[in-house]
């Protein structure tokens, strides 16, 4: 772990800190010219007093009168200098934050443009809550250090300028600034190793503290069901209470080395007084001198400090940048081809052998099927068995391990950027909208009018509900749609995939949470525009795949048969016991009711006389 | 104390200092030895003085003069050194206690915070962004003890060098003094409408921030979304225009500062110059001494720090004020749906009877959604429940879980009101598995675990093994030990509800009220579980809601719901045969389930 202040660590920082002085050298050099005006103005104003003490203070007291002259240039150099260093001050400070900004405003950028660019699969490797520190925290940390960094500069200059100055002052106060200043930046380093484990821990512990919290109340609803709020408030305070442990440690530290590194300097005047008067009583130097230095050590026991900051920001920054770096780095962009689509009529797909695997799983086998175009072709499968997976691979979310999936006989692969997205549209398992209008969420860019966009709420059968809404189609759904349920959702979803009247459109399971009776109003709404599109559709329900004119069926990733609903219902068992379940069900439960006292277990051959299914058939004609 | 009740209170009917005194007392690790603390921090704040002190003593006991009297500056200087390390020891000292209490409290109040969380209802948790409820416990929480560790010290150190100088500076001379005062006091008159400037800067600085990070999330959560529909470049344009804004307020904060921070500066070298121009008049006709005078220069480098540093301190306190507010705004949000307690009943555990007294609920601010509803559910029956979307099964389900409580009537259990029963016992008898299978960021097995602490592993996969999962447990990679991902990402969506209801199964309760939790699920896995769950419910009670009226016509009894009102009920062959809303829900279904 690279939390210690270990020279690798500082080489590495350095060339963080090189990569943003790269970047931003215009706003870098004059910030760094700022921060030198602050360091020389800083020793200057010191010389300033002193030449005062001297030549106005102590010559009065001793002479008894003042010249004007003396006096008015002590007040302009005071004032002079004060002057300039404060703009030196103003100019370090928002120079320091315009660097530091930009650079943050950069690598977030970057790095979403990597979120947005790199595929599907390698989202899947990398959780949620990670990347999204990686965008904010890290990015965060990576340039933390260039907030002080101008200043840490200025103040090199400044120790050097007063370096100078005391050693023209006096050889021996010279030696006791040689010995105080490196005692000073000695302790601070000694003071950053010390601390900067138990900072990133303290850190590492408060995103821990964030995230149970998180989860937790994200997660309310199981927690209040199951009655485990005790259970997470173990779980929270245990957490909470090693942040409070590696706070105090942090405290410990601070509290030790931040008045140590304020007596140095006290102590440092203190040893320049004594000296001094003993060279004022040799006569080697002048009571201005004196104050003159005194007064430095004042003013510069502060600034020092910076190098510390810098240093301390450093183990941090290092960490950061690696995260997003790795981020950056990261291979396996999606390439595009050429190939021009056909774009009018329904599309044809054809998939070929293809195999899948999240990490070393594979869950697709060889899946191998075809869909003519204007057809319909319904995927079903036990859950878990590869569909939404096999769904993701047909409009290229991520590309097969081996095989091909192929839209109008061209590889999805050699397809342009956005070629698929023109002609395919998919409707996934699990609803995502943006904190946009409904509108922006339907149309999603593409110019499309209002009247086209109602059309597709109706088809979708949520016009209905969006009229109702307080601003219509400009509604804000709010962060992830919360303000919606989640049969509203989905219809938003349904309606944003046929808003763009696809020649290939897909749906992954699109209305579980869609009641029968409007599902059922969807898909004759689907079915009278059918003509235009290719369908596929992940479904469990009857009357979907009634629809279709073709079945795969899925099992454990492999396809385990296709053929017609009928073919399928007559010679593949699996297939026949995912999709009858409910009717065989009916059956053994009519037969159990006929001999509820025999308690025995019923078989599925017994006779259908009381079967309930004949009354409904009734209903339904 | 008005807390709008059903929302979480935002601690805006409080004044600064009421909330300040009601944190303390909630506080007591914090307030105790907190005098002690405090003698520690003059004694560390009047180290300030000793350079000054010795830069006076030395020039006017022998520079002045010409003849420096070395035995007295170099005792006067061992004394000061002296001082100087126990100002140091002193500070040291403070500085621990200070870190210690301050932890210690927050600590506890973060818990606290925590905990009343889940204490409110999920209504009153979800009136507010989740982002925002975390805050309460971590970030709001970090701004109190960064302010009482730096901003507060800082306060009372800025103070009391500010007190301690200007008495010194007192002795030495009025005129002085009141010179220097003079050039500070216009500058401490300002800082506060400063601050107000940075402050309102700063909030932007959190609403963008706040903006960008959900900008941000949206390529993240979004991925599948943005690349099917190959909105990339629409998605990098909002981010980056949240990023930008983000950076456009930050550069203007940071610009506020800029210039306000080095104004002191040029304050203290009026104040010096002015100090000389009149010093050196005072001087000559004696009213001061030459080491007086100096000794004035290095005093105003303390009113130099408190200055400086007098906006961000002012900005924190507000911040902590405003944190504390929030924290305590959580406390104070009564906990709508409470548990009684020990003041409340615990029927036994076994079969269970429920009953809806003219039950009525309607969201804050909403139409009632649930009408007048009356229903006894005995115990051991077979419920489901059925109605369009938004007919308010799930409303239904809420209440008799008590998730919430009725507006009016009443929900009873084996005879006793819901609201009087304690917590302990009912969640260990009433369970409810919600449509959206949320699972924690761990393995399969921690998981389950949840639903039943105390269960072995052979107790888990025997349970998945009495609802048929075996073989779905036997084709995962690593078994009980697949990891799920954070809030189950790597599992499929059926697979997810099939693990969320594994976990209240093996919870065991004596009601079991399935939401629409098998939605995602194969009808065959489906039918396996319904069965499963009949096999081992015997005896308890099971109410069911689903889309799926294979349900229905399981059970022993249906409840429908049409519009908030409970219109039909009855066993499924009673119903179908009449006309209403059940046979048009039936038909409906045997068309899209029947081939
Ligand atoms: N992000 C993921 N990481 C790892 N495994 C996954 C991920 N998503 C799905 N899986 C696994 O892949 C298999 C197929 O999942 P999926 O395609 O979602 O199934 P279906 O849609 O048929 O229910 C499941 O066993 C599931 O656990
Ligand atoms: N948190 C909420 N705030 C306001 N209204 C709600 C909330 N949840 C549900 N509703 C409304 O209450 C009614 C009943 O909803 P619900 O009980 O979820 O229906 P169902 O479960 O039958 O689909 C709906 O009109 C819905 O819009
Ligand atoms: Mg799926």
């Amino acid at each position: 772990m690279a939390n210690k202040v270990t020279s690798a660590v500082m080489r590495q920082g350095l060339r963080v800190l090189g990569v943003a002085i790269r970047t931003e050298k215009v706003v870098f050099t004059f910030a760094v010219l700022a921060s030198a005006v602050y360091g020389g103005m800083t020793v200057a104003s010191a010389w300033a007093l002193g030449w005062a003490t001297q030549n106005v203070v102590l010559a009065a007291f001793d002479r008894g009168e003042v010249t004007t002259g003396a006096l008015w240039t002590g007040v302009l150099l005071i004032m002079g200098t004060a002057l300039l260093k404060a703009l030196g001050v103003a100019g370090r400070r928002i120079l320091a934050g315009l660097m530091q900004y930009r650079m943050q405003a950069r690598s977030r950028r970057d790095v979403t443009k990597q979120y947005l660019r790199l595929p599907l699969s390698w989202h899947h490797r990398h959780p949620t809550g990670q990347l999204l520190s990686n965008a904010s925290s890290d990015a965060e940390a990576a340039w933390a250090p260039l907030a002080p960094l101008p200043m840490a500069v200025g103040v090199v200059v400044m120790l050097f300028t007063a370096a100078i100055g005391i050693l023209f002052t006096d050889l021996m106060l010279a030696l006791v600034g040689f010995f105080i200043f490196p005692a000073i930046a000695l302790l601070n380093l000694v003071y950053q190793r010390r601390l900067s484990p138990l900072v990133t821990r303290a850190q590492q512990l408060r995103a821990e503290v964030s995230e149970i919290a998180h989860e937790s109340f994200d997660g309310a609803l199981v927690v209040k069901t199951l009655g485990r709020e005790e259970l997470e408030t173990d779980r929270f305070r245990r957490r909470a209470h090693e942040l409070r442990d590696a706070n105090i440690a942090v405290g410990k530290v601070r509290g030790l080395f931040d008045p140590l590194l304020e007596a140095l300097p006290t102590l440092g005047v203190l040893a320049v007084l004594a000296v001094g008067a003993l060279r004022l009583s040799t006569g080697s130097i002048d009571s201005g001198q004196l104050v003159q230095v005194a007064y430095l050590f004042t003013l510069l026991s502060f600034p020092i400090r910076a190098l510390g900051w810098v240093l301390a920001e450093l183990p941090r920054s290092v960490v950061g940048w690696g995260r997003v770096q790795a981020v950056l780095d990261a291979e396996g962009s999606m390439t595009y081809g050429e190939t021009a689509s056909r774009p009018d009529g329904p599309a044809s797909l054809e998939v070929k052998d293809v195999s899948y695997a999240y990490g070393d799983t594979e869950v697709l086998h060889e899946v191998s099927f075809d869909v003519p175009a204007g057809r319909t072709v319904a995927l079903v499968g036990p859950t878990g068995s590869g569909k939404s997976t096999l769904v993701q691979l047909l409009v290229r979310l991520v590309d097969p391990a081996s095989g091909q999936v192929r839209l109008d006989g061209v590889d999805l692969r050699d397809l342009p950027y956005g070629g698929i997205a023109e002609s395919v549209a998919l409707v996934p398992q699990q609803t995502f909208l943006f904190d946009d209008t409904v509108r922006g969420n339907i149309a999603l860019g593409l110019p499309v009018d209002d009247e086209r966009v109602w059309r597709a709420l109706r088809l979708a059968q949520a016009d209905g509900f969006v009229a109702g809404l307080g601003d219509g189609l400009g509604t804000h759904v709010g962060e992830r749609g919360t303000t919606l349920s989640g049969g509203q959702r989905q219809r938003l979803a349904l309606a944003r995939a046929v808003v763009r009247e696809p020649r290939l459109l897909i749906l992954d399971d699109a209305t579980s949470s869609v009641d029968p009776q409007v599902e059922a109003r969807i898909l004759y709404g689907l079915r009278d525009r059918s003509q235009a599109s290719t369908v596929v559709v992940v479904a469990y329900r009857m009357a979907t795949i009634a629809l279709a004119d073709e079945v795969v069926f899925l099992d454990r990733g492999r396809v385990a048969d296709r053929g017609t609903h009928a073919e399928l219902l007559d010679r593949c068992p699996g297939y026949r016991d995912l999709v009858t379940a409910y009717e065989r069900e009916e059956l053994e439960r009519a037969t159990l009711d006929t001999d509820t006292d025999t308690d025995t277990d019923t078989d599925t051959d017994t006779d259908t006389d009381r079967r309930p299914g004949l009354e409904e058939e009734e209903i339904r004609a | 104390m008005t807390v709008e009740s059903g929302r979480i209170g935002a601690g805006a009917e409080r004044s600064a200092w009421g909330v300040v005194r009601q944190g303390l007392s909630l506080t007591p690790e914090f307030r105790k030895g907190l005098g002690v603390t405090l003698v520690l921090a003059v004694i560390a704040t009047s180290g300030k003085i000793i350079v000054p002190l010795a830069v006076q003593q030395t020039i006017d006991t022998g520079i002045a003069t010409g003849h420096p009297d070395l035995p007295y500056i170099t005792r006067m200087v061992a004394v000061c050194a002296m001082a100087v390390l126990l100002t140091a020891a002193a500070a040291y000292l403070m500085n621990v206690r200070l870190y210690k209490a301050t932890e210690s409290s927050l600590a506890t109040l973060r818990v606290r915070g925590f905990r009343h969380v889940h204490d409110l209802s999920v209504l009153t948790q979800n009136t507010e962004r989740r982002g925002a409820l975390v805050s309460r416990v971590t970030n709001d929480i970090d701004q109190i003890s960064t302010f009482m560790q730096w901003g507060g010290l800082m306060i009372i150190m800025a103070f009391g060098q500010l007190i301690i100088a200007s008495v010194l500076m007192f002795v030495y001379s009025w005129q002085l003094t009141l010179l220097v005062w003079a050039c500070f006091v216009p500058l401490m008159i300002a800082l506060p409408r400063f601050q107000r400037w940075l402050s309102a800067a700063y909030t932007r600085v959190r609403e963008r921030t706040g903006d960008m990070l959900a900008a941000v999330s949206e390529s993240v959560v979004g991925a599948a979304v943005i690349r099917a529909y190959a909105t990339e470049r629409r998605t990098a344009e909002r981010i980056d225009q949240a990023v930008d804004a983000n950076k456009a307020a930050q550069v203007k904060a940071q610009t506020i500062v800029g210039f306000v921070f080095p104004l002191t500066e040029i304050v203290a070298a009026l104040a010096i110059a002015g100090i000389v121009l009149l010093g050196v008049r005072l001087g000559l006709s004696g009213d001061i001494t030459a080491g007086q005078l100096v000794a004035f220069l290095f005093l105003i480098t303390l009113f130099v720090a408190p200055m400086q540093t007098a906006t961000e301190v002012l900005n924190e306190a507000q911040n902590a004020i405003a944190g504390w507010r929030r924290v305590l705004g959580v406390i104070d949000t009564p906990a709508d749906v409470a548990d009684p307690g020990d003041d409340g009943t615990a029927p036994p555990r076994g079969p269970i009877s429920v009953a809806f007294e003219d039950v009525t609920f309607a969201y804050p601010g909403g139409p009632p959604v649930l009408r007048e509803v009356t229903v006894d559910i005995p115990p051991r029956s077979r419920l489901a429940v059925v109605g369009e979307t938004g007919s308010g099964k799930t409303t239904f389900a809420k209440l008799l879980t008590r998730l919430m409580d009725p507006v009016s009537g009443r929900v009873l259990v084996d005879g006793h009101d819901l609201r009087g029963v304690r917590f302990s016992s009912l969640r260990e008898r009433i369970v409810m598995v919600p449509q959206d299978g949320f699972l924690f960021d761990g393995t399969l097995q921690e998981n389950i675990l949840y639903g039943k602490p105390s269960a072995t592993r052979e107790e888990i996969t025997l349970a998945l093994t009495e609802l048929g999962l075996a073989d779905w447990l036997e084709g995962l990679p690593a078994g009980l030990d697949t990891p799920v991902g954070q809030r189950g990402e790597s599992l499929s969506a059926g697979e997810r509800q099939l693990v969320a209801l594994a976990r209240a199964y093996l919870a065991d309760p004596d009601l079991l009220l399935l939401d629409e939790a098998t939605s995602a699920v194969d009808p065959a896995t489906e039918v396996r579980l319904a069965r499963a769950l009949e096999g081992v419910t015997r005896g308890r009670t099971a109410v069911t809601i689903a889309h799926r009226l294979s349900t229905a016509e399981n059970a022993d009894e249906v409840l429908v719901f049409d519009g908030g009102r409970l219109v039909q009920r009855g066993p499924h062959a009673e119903l179908v045969g009449e006309p209403g809303v059940y046979a048009d829900l039936h038909a409906s279904w045997i068309s899209a389930a029947r081939s």
